[in-house]
């Protein structure tokens, strides 16, 4: 899978921000520091991306923003791919009515209208964190992973390898986390990834939408404080141009290794091959 | 002679497939006694399988009944498996390609029997991986680093560390290299004669099973035709099918005259969906009658524990 060009560069940039945010802000300088003698100025040697509004260092608070954004996209993919492990798996392995219970609740927050609940979830929910937004995001954004894993699960469930492990004695847990799960690793991490990326776009999306704390800093607030000071109109692109194109980022990176955990773990083309497999054997056995 | 440890009692399996059904088995009736070797034979497509997967509870029977040492079964099949166990078809596929060989025996140890040190769990993986001519060094090997036969090696140890009383053997050397077949057969051998288990092989090829078994099942179509001890029914085949299937197959003592048979002489199996009336073999028999075409021949029992489903028996 790391053979692919596409990968790499994906995971090279995810990698990036990842330490960006992690060391970024050590390096950095302070984002919140008003320099009142730079007030709207445009890059310069000073301030590498400008200054806003306030006075604020743009670089600065990309930075420290790439911290509140990935913390919050990791967070939301933590907790979304454990509900569509804990909801998918379960459903497809077990079948019948534990599946018919579970698919219910899959497909209900499939067609739930998800943006004006998070809205009106968020709006009613006291302080607006990093946390508590990547809870919201987590909670309803796991149902079309639930969907797929459950796919995965139910014809893995069937696999004479968990059919004989079944019948050596081996109960339901372990048969499901480690005969079962450890074959979708690869669905789980293209999961993950999708999580982190949807999280962060989510929160910016909260963020713009004003429903973010503004004291917390992230590619979302800073392009809201833009966006609220009317920076497109007055031409300060400096301001919002870096968030935007950080968020533009981590959304080709997902891209590119999507594409690569597809060749990987798409299981209709491992399939196929296997059948290939059996089928010679046997013209070459007739 | 002893008492059967597992019996099918007429049983019976239809899968839905879209609106029409399949008849894959149809009143099968069989019984494993311990220490004896039965043999399935029948072409592709006959039921086979599904049998052994009845026989294995991974399917509720239709109707009829399982028997475990003259019991009906019934409820959770975990106790089930601690008499019966299945040695799969495909050896790539029964073994999890994640895990290594040595997982596999010791988690099938632990699971059986009350295990006091990490010594004792090993002298107990040892033994399992000897028993079935491997030597300890594959302990700690993946599977996919292992050849066909060796996978069913391990597989078959695995169900070893089970303790069973019934080992069913679903083409367990069909997907094997020519060269290590008789190997295979020479071990399932050994198991039944040490162990005295109660074997079940299952075969589409009639040498192998003249080869190793005692009592020979025929099936066609999803119907059990013929059964009894195999020198009896190989001699001197009842049915007409099962004359057509001993005819058909190579023999070396009959010489090159089978080499003008082959296979396509079988003919197109029928449809399960749609069985033909009466005897499933009807429209092939050389000698049907009309009463073949209504009717389904009942069982028909001969002397020496021999059996057969013909009305050319029966009218007899
Ligand atoms: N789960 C299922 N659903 C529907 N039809 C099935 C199912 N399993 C088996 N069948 C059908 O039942 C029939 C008997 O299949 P089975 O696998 O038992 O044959 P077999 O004798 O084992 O053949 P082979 O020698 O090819 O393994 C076939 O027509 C098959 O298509
Ligand atoms: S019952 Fe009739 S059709 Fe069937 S095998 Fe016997 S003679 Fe042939
Ligand atoms: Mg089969």
């Amino acid at each position: 899978m790391l053979k692919s060009w596409k990968v790499r560069i994906g995971l090279s940039i995810l990698t990036f921000f990842v330490l960006l945010a992690v060391f970024g802000p050590v390096v950095g300088g302070d984002p919140r520091a008003n320099d009142i003698q730079a007030i709207s100025q445009a890059p310069s040697f000073q301030h590498l991306f400008g200054t806003t509004q306030f006075g604020q260092d743009v670089l600065a608070q990309t930075i420290a923003g790439a911290r509140g954004s990935m913390l919050v996209g990791i967070l939301a993919a933590v907790i979304g791919t454990l509900i569509a492990i804990l909801v998918g798996v379960p459903a497809g392995y077990f079948g019948g009515a534990v599946d018919n219970g579970l698919n219910f609740l899959t497909n209900l927050f499939l067609v739930m209208p998800v943006l004006p609940l998070i809205l009106i979830v968020a709006g009613y929910v006291q302080g607006t964190g990093p946390f508590v937004i990547a809870l919201i995001i987590g909670l309803f954004g796991w149902s079309g992973g639930a969907r797929t894993l459950r796919a995965q699960a139910l014809s893995l469930s069937s696999r004479d390898f968990v059919l004989a492990m079944r019948m050596v004695g081996e109960p339901h847990r372990r048969l499901i986390f480690c005969e079962v799960l450890p074959h979708l690793t690869g669905w789980i991490s293209a999961m993950f990834l999708h999580g982190m990326i949807g999280g962060v776009m989510a929160e910016a999306g909260l963020a713009f939408l004003g429903i973010t704390d503004s004291g917390s800093i992230s590619w979302g607030t800073m392009i809201q404080a833009a966006q609220q000071q009317s920076a497109v109109l007055r031409g300060l692109w400096w301001w919002f141009v870096p968030p935007g194109l950080c968020i533009a980022l981590i959304g080709t990176a997902a891209t590119l290794v999507n594409f690569g955990v597809d060749e990987v773990s798409n299981p209709k083309l491992r399939m196929a091959r296997r059948s290939v497999v059996v089928r010679t054997r046997k013209v070459a056995e007739a | 002679m002893s008492q059967p440890v597992l019996e099918a009692r007429a049983v019976s399996k239809h899968f839905a497939a879209g609106r029409s059904t399949v008849r894959a088995v149809e009143d099968a009736t069989l019984a494993l006694l311990p220490g004896r070797i039965v043999a399935l034979v029948g072409e592709s497509g006959s039921g086979k399988t599904t049998l052994a997967r009845l026989l294995a509870r991974f399917y509720a029977p239709t109707s009829g009944e399982i028997r475990l040492h003259g019991e009906a079964v019934q409820g959770k099949p975990r106790e089930y498996y601690r008499a019966v166990q299945l040695i799969f078809q495909d050896p790539f596929g029964s073994l999890n390609p994640l895990h290594r060989v040595r997982y596999n025996l010791e988690r099938a140890v632990k699971l059986h029997h009350a295990v006091r040190s990490k010594a004792d769990l090993d002298e107990k993986v040892v033994e399992l991986i000897e028993r079935v001519s491997l030597a300890e060094s594959y302990l700690d090997k993946f599977p996919h680093e292992l050849s066909g036969g060796q996978r069913q090696r391990v597989v078959i140890a695995r169900a070893l560390a089970v303790e069973p009383k019934v080992l069913l053997g679903d083409e367990p050397i069909s997907m094997l290299d020519v060269s290590i077949r008789l190997e295979m057969l020479n071990l399932l051998e050994r198991l039944r004669a040490e162990d005295g288990l109660a074997l079940l092989y299952i075969t589409h090829d009639i040498a192998s099973a003249r080869y190793l078994c005692d009592d020979i099942v025929v099936m066609y179509a999803g119907r059990m035709v013929e059964g009894g001890p195999k020198e009896d029914v190989i001699a001197d085949p009842l049915h007409p099918y099962t004359q057509l299937l001993i005819d058909s197959s190579p023999d070396p003592e009959r010489g090159d005259r089978n080499n003008l048979f082959d296979a396509e002489d079988l003919g197109e199996p029928p449809s399960l969906i749609d069985p033909p009336s009466g005897c499933r073999f009807h429209p092939r028999c050389p000698v049907a009658m009309d009463i073949c075409r209504t009717q389904a021949p009942p069982r028909t029992e001969l002397t020496d524990g021999r059996w057969t489903h013909c009305w050319l028996q029966e009218k007899k």
